[in-house]
C-alpha cells in the first residue's frame, strides 16, 4: 500500500515534469530562444554606477554578471559584520542593569521587525540619504562627511597619510567614498536583520542559567567579564545555529538593493533579461549564485558550529 | 529570572525609578544619554508631525491608497464587504467571550475587550482630523465601527442562548465569508467584473496575504508530512522543493513566475500577472510553513504516533486526530510569524509593477503634484504595516494561550 501511494505520487510528478519541460521546449523553440550561453559573450552595453570590479558598457554579459555578483558579496560582506556587530549589542543591552536601556532594546527589536524591509530601504534611501545636503552645507562629523553625493571617510591616502575628507572648490573629496546607494542599502540591512540577530543573541544569553551569572559574580568576575568569558562562550552554542538562518536571509534580502538604486547581481540580471529575453538562462544563474552563496555561509557556518559544540570526552 | 522571594514588597515609584535607571554611576550616566537623545528626536518628530509634514498626500489619495483603481460606482461591493467583516469580527469575539475555553469563568467583557473598543472608537473619531476623509465617507466607517460593537455586545449577551448543535457551525462562516468576498471584489454571478489589475493598495496587498496565507498552510503542512514520511520518494521530492525555495529569494521567484511561467504552461493558460504573482508567494511560503510545522512534529514523540497505530487507527486518522493537533499547537508561533513575514513580503510586488500599497506609494510619489513627500507616505505605509503584523502576533499569544491555557501556569496540573 505504501509503495502503490509512492508509485503514484512520482507517477504524478513525473507527468507534471515532462508536461511542463515539454510546453518550455515547444514554448522556448516558437519564440526562437532554445537555451544556448553563447550570448553571455555579447557586448552589454549598459554602464554599471558602481562596481567591486573593473566594468564598462564594452565588456561581455557574463563580465556585468560577475561585476553584478561582485556587488551582491560586497554589500553582503560588509551587512554580515555590521548586523552581527549591532545584534550583538542590542542582544545583550536586553540584559542591562539599566531598566531604560533594557526597555529601548525591545522596543528596538518589536519597531523594526514589523515594518517590511523593502519599506525600510526606501525610507532610509528617499528620506534619508537622499535629503542629505551637498557642498559645505554637508553634515560633518570627525573624519565623516555626510553629503547627497557620497559618504566621505577618512582613510591613508597615497603616501600612506592619514587624511581625512577636504572640500575642495565646493566639492568634497576623500581617500574613501561611499555611495549613497551602498549605503542606504547597507543601514537598512544591518537595522533590519540586527533585530532578528539581537533576539537570536537574547535567546542564546537566556539559555544561560542564572546560576552562572550568580558564580561567576562571586568569583569576583566583572560583569563585562562574565558575559565575555562566561556566559557567551555557553551561548554561542545556542546562537550560532539561529545566526546561521539569519545570515542567509540577509544574503537573500540583499536582492531588494534594486529598491534604493544598487546595481547588485539581481539588477544587472533584469537588465540583462530586458535586453536579451534569455528569460531561463537568466533565472538559472540568478538562482544557482544565490544558491552557491547560501551553501558558502551555511558550510562556513557549521564549521563555526563544531567548533563552539561541547566537546564530549 | 531570578528567584523570586516569598515576600514581595512593593516599593514606592522613586525608588523603582532609582533601582531602574540610577542604580549606579554608569548607569546614571547611559539613562541620562538616552533621555536626552530620547526627548530630542521625540520633540524634533514631533515637530515635524505637526508643523512640517503636509499631510494632504495621504488625504488626497486616501481612495487610491485604500482601493488603488477599482471603479468607483463599483466600490458599494467593498463597503458590503468592510460591513459583513466587521460584523463577522464582532460576532466571532462575542461568542469567544460567551465560551471561554480554558473553564475560566465567562466574562462579558474583559479588560482587554473594553480596551480594544475604546481604540476602535477612538480611531472611528479621530481619523477624520487626521485624513480628512470627507464628511459621507466618514459616516460610513462610524456605521460599520457601531454595527461591529453592537454585534460584539449581541453576541456576548445572547450568543449562550445558541444551542450547541449550531455553534458548530459558525466558524464556516469565515471561509464562507471569503468566497462571498472574493465574489464581492472580482465580480461575477450577475455582478460587473472588475479586472485583477483594477484591483490596488491595501485591498490588494489584504487579498495576497490572505489569499497566499489560506492556501500555503494546507500546501505547508503536506510538505511537512511529506519530509517526514518513511517512503524515500515523498521524502525526497519534499526535501528537494523545500531547500530549494528556502535558498532563493523571493524577488528572484517572483522574477521567474513573472517570466518563465508563461512558457512552462501551454499558451493561453498563464494566469494574468497579479495571480501569477498570489500563486508564487503561496508556493514559497509554503516551503516556510513546512519547516515551521516540522518542527512542530518534531516535537511529539514517536510513541504517539506508534499507540495511536497500535490502537488500530489507520494511519491518516492517526495523524489527524492524534499527531497533528499537538504538532500544530506547538508550530503556531513559527507559523503565524511566517504569516508575518508573508505579509511583509507582499511589499515586493512593487518592484514587479504591481499596484500594492507600495507600488502604490511610489506611483502617488511620482506625480509632480506630490514630489518630495516621500517621509509623509513612508510613515503612514510603516506604521500600517507595523498595527497589521502587530495585531497579527497578538492575536497568535492570544491564541496560544487559548489552546494550551495550563502551559503558562505550571502551578496547575
Amino acid at each position: 500500500m505504501p509503495w502503490l501511494l509512492q508509485a503514484a505520487v512520482g507517477l504524478v510528478v513525473l507527468v507534471l515534469v515532462a508536461f511542463l519541460l515539454g510546453n518550455l521546449v515547444r514554448n522556448l523553440t516558437n519564440a526562437g530562444l532554445l537555451l544556448t550561453w553563447s550570448w553571455l559573450r555579447n557586448p552589454a552595453g549598459f554602464e554599471i554606477a558602481e562596481t567591486a570590479i573593473p566594468f564598462d558598457a564594452a565588456m561581455p554579459y557574463w563580465r556585468a554578471l560577475l561585476a553584478g555578483l561582485a556587488n551582491t558579496l560586497k554589500v553582503v560582506l560588509a551587512g554580515l559584520v555590521g548586523a552581527t556587530v549591532l545584534g550583538t549589542a542590542v542582544g545583550t543591552a536586553s540584559f542591562s542593569s539599566n531598566g531604560l536601556l533594557r526597555r529601548l532594546a525591545r522596543v528596538y527589536v518589536e519597531l523594526i521587525r514589523n515594518i517590511p524591509l523593502l519599506l525600510q530601504l526606501v525610507f532610509w534611501y528617499f528620506v534619508v540619504f537622499l535629503a542629505l545636503p551637498n557642498g559645505a552645507a554637508a553634515l560633518q562629523l570627525p573624519g565623516v562627511v555626510l553629503a547627497k553625493a557620497g559618504l566621505y571617510l577618512s582613510w591613508f591616502d597615497g603616501a600612506w597619510q592619514w587624511q581625512g575628507p577636504q572640500l575642495v572648490n565646493g566639492v568634497w573629496m576623500a581617500p574613501l567614498r561611499i555611495t549613497v546607494e551602498f549605503a542606504a542599502l547597507l543601514t537598512g540591512l544591518v537595522i533590519y536583520t540586527g533585530a532578528f540577530i539581537a533576539e537570536v543573541v537574547r535567546g542564546g544569553v537566556a539559555s544561560v542559567p542564572q546560576g552562572q551569572w550568580e558564580a561567576a559574580n562571586s568569583l569576583g568576575f566583572s560583569p563585562l567579564q562574565t558575559l565575555s568569558r562566561i556566559v557567551l562562550p555557553q551561548a554561542l552554542r545556542v546562537i550560532v545555529p539561529g545566526l546561521n538562518s539569519q545570515y542567509i536571509s540577509l544574503a537573500k534580502s540583499s536582492s531588494l538593493a534594486v529598491a534604493c538604486g544598487y546595481t547588485d547581481l539581481y539588477s544587472v540580471a533584469e537588465t540583462t533579461l530586458n535586453q536579451t529575453g534569455r528569460a531561463v538562462e537568466v533565472v538559472v544563474i540568478l538562482l544557482g549564485s544565490y544558491l552557491v552563496i547560501d551553501l558558502v555561509i551555511s558550510g562556513l557556518m557549521n564549521g563555526l558550529n563544531g567548533l563552539v559544540q561541547l566537546r564530549e570526552r | 529570572m531570578g528567584p523570586v522571594s516569598p515576600v514581595m514588597v512593593r516599593p514606592g515609584a522613586w525608588l523603582r525609578l532609582r533601582r531602574e535607571l540610577f542604580a549606579s554611576r554608569l548607569d546614571g550616566l547611559i539613562s541620562i544619554a538616552l533621555i536626552a537623545a530620547l526627548v530630542t528626536v521625540g520633540l524634533g518628530l514631533a515637530k515635524w508631525v505637526l508643523f512640517q509634514a503636509q499631510w494632504t498626500v495621504i488625504s488626497a489619495n486616501s481612495t487610491l491608497f485604500a482601493v488603488g483603481r477599482y471603479p468607483l460606482e463599483q466600490q458599494w461591493r467593498l463597503w458590503l464587504l468592510t460591513t459583513l467583516l466587521a460584523l463577522a469580527t464582532g460576532l466571532s469575539c462575542g461568542l469567544l467571550r460567551a465560551f471561554p475555553r480554558s473553564g475560566a469563568p465567562a466574562r462579558s467583557w474583559p479588560r482587554n475587550d473594553r480596551w480594544a473598543a475604546a481604540i476602535l472608537v477612538v480611531l472611528a473619531l479621530w481619523r477624520p482630523m487626521a485624513l480628512q476623509l470627507a464628511l459621507p465617507i466618514q459616516l460610513r466607517w462610524w456605521a460599520i465601527t457601531g454595527l461591529l460593537l453592537l454585534a460584539r455586545w449581541a453576541a456576548g449577551r445572547w450568543g449562550a442562548a445558541i444551542p450547541a448543535s449550531a455553534r458548530r457551525w459558525i466558524p464556516l462562516l469565515w471561509p464562507l465569508l471569503y468566497l462571498v468576498g472574493m465574489v464581492l471584489i472580482s465580480g461575477g454571478l450577475g455582478l460587473v467584473r472588475v479586472a485583477p489589475s483594477e484591483w490596488g493598495g491595501l485591498l490588494l496587498t489584504l487579498l495576497m496575504a490572505s489569499f497566499a496565507i489560506l492556501l500555503c498552510f494546507p500546501l505547508g503542512l503536506l510538505l511537512a508530512l511529506g519530509r517526514r514520511s518513511s517512503l524515500p520518494l515523498l521524502r525526497w521530492g519534499s526535501v528537494l522543493y523545500i531547500e530549494f525555495v528556502r535558498g532563493a529569494p523571493l524577488i528572484t521567484l517572483l522574477f521567474l513566475g513573472q517570466n518563465i511561467l508563461g512558457f512552462l504552461l501551454p499558451g493561453g493558460l498563464a494566469p494574468d500577472r497579479v495571480w501569477r504573482a498570489a500563486w508564487v508567494l503561496t508556493f514559497f511560503a509554503a516551503a516556510y510553513v513546512a519547516e515551521a510545522v516540522r518542527s512542530g512534529l518534531a516535537a511529539i514523540p514517536p510513541g504517539q504516533l506508534e499507540a495511536a497505530r497500535s490502537l488500530g487507527l489507520p494511519m491518516p486518522q492517526a495523524l489527524i486526530h492524534v499527531v497533528l493537533p499537538q504538532a500544530l499547537r506547538v508550530a503556531l508561533p513559527a507559523t503565524v510569524g511566517q504569516f508575518i513575514s508573508l505579509l511583509q513580503d507582499t511589499t515586493l510586488l512593487s518592484l514587479i509593477g504591481l499596484l500594492d500599497l507600495l507600488g502604490t506609494a511610489r506611483t502617488v510619489m511620482a506625480n509632480p503634484a506630490f514630489l518630495g513627500r516621500n517621509a509623509e507616505v513612508y510613515l503612514v505605509l510603516a506604521v500600517l504595516f507595523w498595527c497589521c503584523c502587530a495585531a497579527l502576533g497578538l492575536g497568535s499569544r492570544a491564541l496560544e494561550t487559548r489552546l494550551n491555557p495550563h502551559s503558562l501556569s505550571p502551578s496547575q496540573p
